[in-house]
């Protein structure tokens, strides 16, 4: 999994001790969404717990829910590491982030449709022409194209973050291919094996029929040219792939073809597969291939992932691709910067969630004020992800500062920088009991007629003490998350 | 079933097939050194031919000794026979096909891979080699087991057993090619002991040296043991038996697609010549040209599922 994060760091190395901790008040009392969960914990024997945690570590290993990081050869697949203590969430609290997130993502959808046709927003002046037409994820392509149902974004991965009781903020809106939702599966199997008592005793509302909710919402969007019974399939890179294991889990649990670009071939205007008694027709391809990739003829003509021709059958309405080629324009980082305009244009209302502060180096003022105040900031590329390729001011030296001043100036757009955030933290299992550490949270969003928003998500957290570094290809684990009926 | 998916089945379960058959013929090689007075470099000669590896082993090893040859069939990546190339292709074809297989067929799979990579990550010391060797029976096994104890009998199942059953006969045959020379009766003395001992090896190398005890009353005899491993069709490694397997597995393809391809005459024709013809037959033929002929038929065969089947 290579997801983008706030990879912030406190300007005070080590513990933070202004930060809000999910399941401890300052008074050492629990908060109440943990009320219950505290009293089982103080009645555990920690050493099995411990000895828990080693098992739930074989059975991730034993089932090979492994992801690859890139650039390591001699260690292809990597464990993500799972801590056994839940995030949890009241209900209320969830009720209100969920109003946020669905605002937000049918904005997402109002606001492509329109780049892709009437392109009002630029026209109204809320966003500058150049920011989305010169945007390489922008694809003339999709101009004047409406995918069935109108629907672009079938599947959104929304990470969040909080600072406090009610402050949430949406760091990124994850529109393209949203991975890490095996994670909660299995992080919610793997909890329900070993503690069963747990959710006896909590109303923890359930997502294990993500997996159902995803295929009725891809077939409910099958293309106008699908006569009967929608035929869908997931289409992965291939085995290499750091996310193949989830490409495997999702088309296994959803009960469809998990296939290749070499199966899959267009013949008379559809996209087949190649199967043991020859080309049968699919007509909702749920794609984790990027944009690049998915068409030859279209994008990049070396791409061998791909379908040639792919694009033609889409266009002429005979397939239904998820997510829709041309979504990367809504998530880009550029973009995110004007998110509380684009979610006001289209709703008619002010954003429920709130964006973190972003300074867009491209503006001069911005550049200024970045620049004189790179110790506080985190500076990140715009079409970066994973963590790579940013500055992070209060932990690096003066020299990295200097020299990322230099980057800064030559190639200013490239760029935009936010304030370190105070994360919030739930505590995990160590050695001597419990610690507080940082963490987010990708809820998963699915968009059909409807948008469905499963109840929890990924909770990332970050391993090292005092660090804001979620990243899995960086070190970071992952909690089940939970969601509580109240 | 995507055509690509049946050729990850059929390749998985041949490269399972191959790690244990590996391992079995180390196992061979090994007793013949023991029983040997003086074990000769010869012997590990034979069991690399008929692992058909000879010409890899030569470009990396200048050399011909028993602890080189042992670590290039136990897990010398350049050789793609070795018990650790074909378990990382096995698992490797399982997860591509991972939709296709039962839970406990993955797990057992992906085990024994996590187990053999740390059992076989150094050299293997010669003391630890019969452990090791039995381990990795042991976790193919398990492998087999679960694939039996759990998955529906359906296409999946039919071309998971065509590719272990092509891989098994291509093995079978090419050990007889190899030592077909000791089985003729003009060159063997009978009873001498050289004579039992590379016999018992070529049964060793199929795990058939107590099961020839029942069946042939423990009488070595060169026709016998040709009979055993090629017409036989109770001893679950003879060219006989497999081909039962392939054609049944076949048909029940043929059935349940209602089209037959070049393949399945390909079989029938095959099974048909090993039921009809008796072991003297075959030695009147010529026992070299028997054998021969099969290898060349049975990847005809391969390669005609690939192409009846869509694998590519």
């Amino acid at each position: 999994m290579h997801c983008p994060c706030c990879c912030t760091q406190m300007a005070k190395k080590g513990i933070t001790p202004l930060a809000f901790d999910e399941m401890m008040n300052a008074d050492n009392s629990p908060r109440q969404p943990y009320s219950t969960y505290n009293d089982w914990y103080a009645s555990q024997d920690k050493t099995r717990l411990i000895a828990k945690s080693k098992e739930a570590e074989n059975i991730f290993r034993k089932t090979g829910i492994t992801f690859a990081v890139y650039g390591h050869a001699d260690s292809s697949e990597k464990l993500i590491p799972f801590d056994l203590i839940p995030r949890i969430i009241s209900g209320r609290e969830w009720r209100k982030l969920a109003q946020g997130i669905e605002q937000r993502v049918i904005a997402l959808n109002a606001f492509l449709d329109d780049i892709y046709h009437k392109q009002e927003i630029i026209k109204a002046g809320r966003i500058p022409r150049e920011l989305i037409e010169r945007n390489e994820a922008f694809l003339p392509q999709m101009i004047g194209f409406r995918p069935p149902g109108g629907v672009y974004t079938h599947i959104v991965g929304t990470d969040i973050v909080r600072t406090g009781e009610d402050q949430f903020y949406v760091l990124e809106d994850n529109a393209r291919t949203p991975s890490g939702v095996s994670y909660m599966l299995e992080n919610r199997e793997t909890m329900m094996q070993m503690f069963p008592e747990l959710f006896h005793q909590n109303r923890v509302r359930p997502v294990e029929n993500y997996p159902y909710l995803l295929r009725h919402s891809l077939a409910s969007l099958a293309p106008p040219g699908c006569d009967g019974k929608p035929r869908v399939a997931v289409l992965t890179p291939g085995i290499y792939n750091s996310a193949y294991y989830e490409h495997a889990f999702l088309a296994d649990m959803m009960g469809v073809e998990l296939v290749e670009g070499s199966d899959l071939r267009v013949i008379d205007g559809r996209v087949k597969m190649r199967t043991t008694r020859g080309y049968e027709a699919i007509d909702v391809l749920y794609r984790r291939v990027d944009d690049d990739y998915l068409d030859p003829l279209t994008f990049k003509p070396e791409s061998a992932l791909g379908i040639p021709g792919i694009m033609d059958v889409y266009r002429a309405g005979n397939i239904t691709i998820a997510n829709a080629p041309g979504t990367g324009i809504c998530d880009d980082k550029a973009i995110y910067s004007y998110m509380p305009e684009i979610v006001e244009f289209y709703t008619g209302r002010k954003a429920l969630l709130e964006n973190v502060p972003t300074w867009r180096c491209s503006e001069p003022d911005s550049l200024k004020y970045v620049l004189e105040n790179l110790a506080d900031l985190v500076v990140k590329e715009v079409h970066g992800s994973g963590g790579y390729g940013m500055l992070v001011g209060p932990t690096a030296s003066k020299k990295e500062r200097s020299a990322f001043a230099e980057k800064l100036k030559s190639r200013p757009a490239n760029y935009i920088a936010q304030p370190t955030l105070s994360l919030s933290t739930v505590p995990i299992l160590v050695n001597k009991g419990i610690a507080p550490r940082h963490v987010d949270l990708r809820p998963y969003v699915l968009v059909s007629d409807k948008v469905q928003i499963i109840p929890g998500g990924l909770t990332r957290v970050a391993l090292k003490a005092g660090s804001l570094v979620v990243n899995s290809s960086q070190g970071g684990g992952t909690k089940d998350t939970w969601v509580l009926e109240d | 079933m995507l055509g690509r998916t049946a050729n990850g089945l059929y390749w998985m379960f041949r490269y399972i097939e191959r790690a244990e058959n590996s391992a079995r013929l180390i196992d061979a090689g090994l007793r013949m050194s023991l029983t040997r007075s003086q074990a000769t470099e010869d012997d590990w000669d034979g069991v690399l031919q008929s692992s058909g590896v000879r010409d890899i082993y030569d470009d990396g090893y200048e050399n011909l000794t028993s602890t080189d040859a042992i670590d290039f069939l136990l897990r010398d990546k350049a050789n793609p026979s070795s018990v650790m190339s074909c378990i990382d292709s096995g698992r490797n074809n399982a997860r591509m096909v991972r939709t296709a297989l039962t839970r406990e067929t993955w797990e057992a799979t992906n085990e024994c891979w996590l187990d053999l990579k740390t059992m076989l990550a150094r050299r293997v010391k010669a003391a630890d080699l019969p452990e090791a060797i039995d381990a990795i029976k042991r976790k193919t096994g398990l492998i087999r087991g679960a694939f039996h104890g759990t998955m529906l009998r359906n296409e999946i199942f039919n071309f998971s057993r065509i590719g272990t059953f092509i891989e098994r006969a291509d093995n079978t045959a090419r050990i007889l090619d190899v030592k077909y020379y000791v089985l003729l009766p003009a060159v063997s003395q009978v009873g001498s002991s050289i004579d039992n001992v590379q016999w018992e090896s070529i049964l060793r190398s199929v795990s058939a040296h107590r099961s020839y005890g029942w069946v042939y009353e423990a009488e070595y005899k060169p026709s016998h043991i040709a009979d055993f491993l090629i017409l036989n069709g109770r001893m679950p490694r003879s060219l006989a038996y497999c081909y039962e397997k392939i054609a049944s597995n076949l048909g029940y393809l043929a059935r349940e697609y209602g089209e037959s391809h070049a393949a399945h005459a390909t079989a029938e024709e095959t099974l048909a010549s090993l039921r009809s013809h008796s072991i003297k037959d075959v030695m009147d033929q010529g026992l070299h040209e028997y054998i021969e002929n099969f290898i060349s038929h049975n990847n005809r065969l391969g390669q005609e599922i690939s192409d009846g089947y869509r694998f590519y």
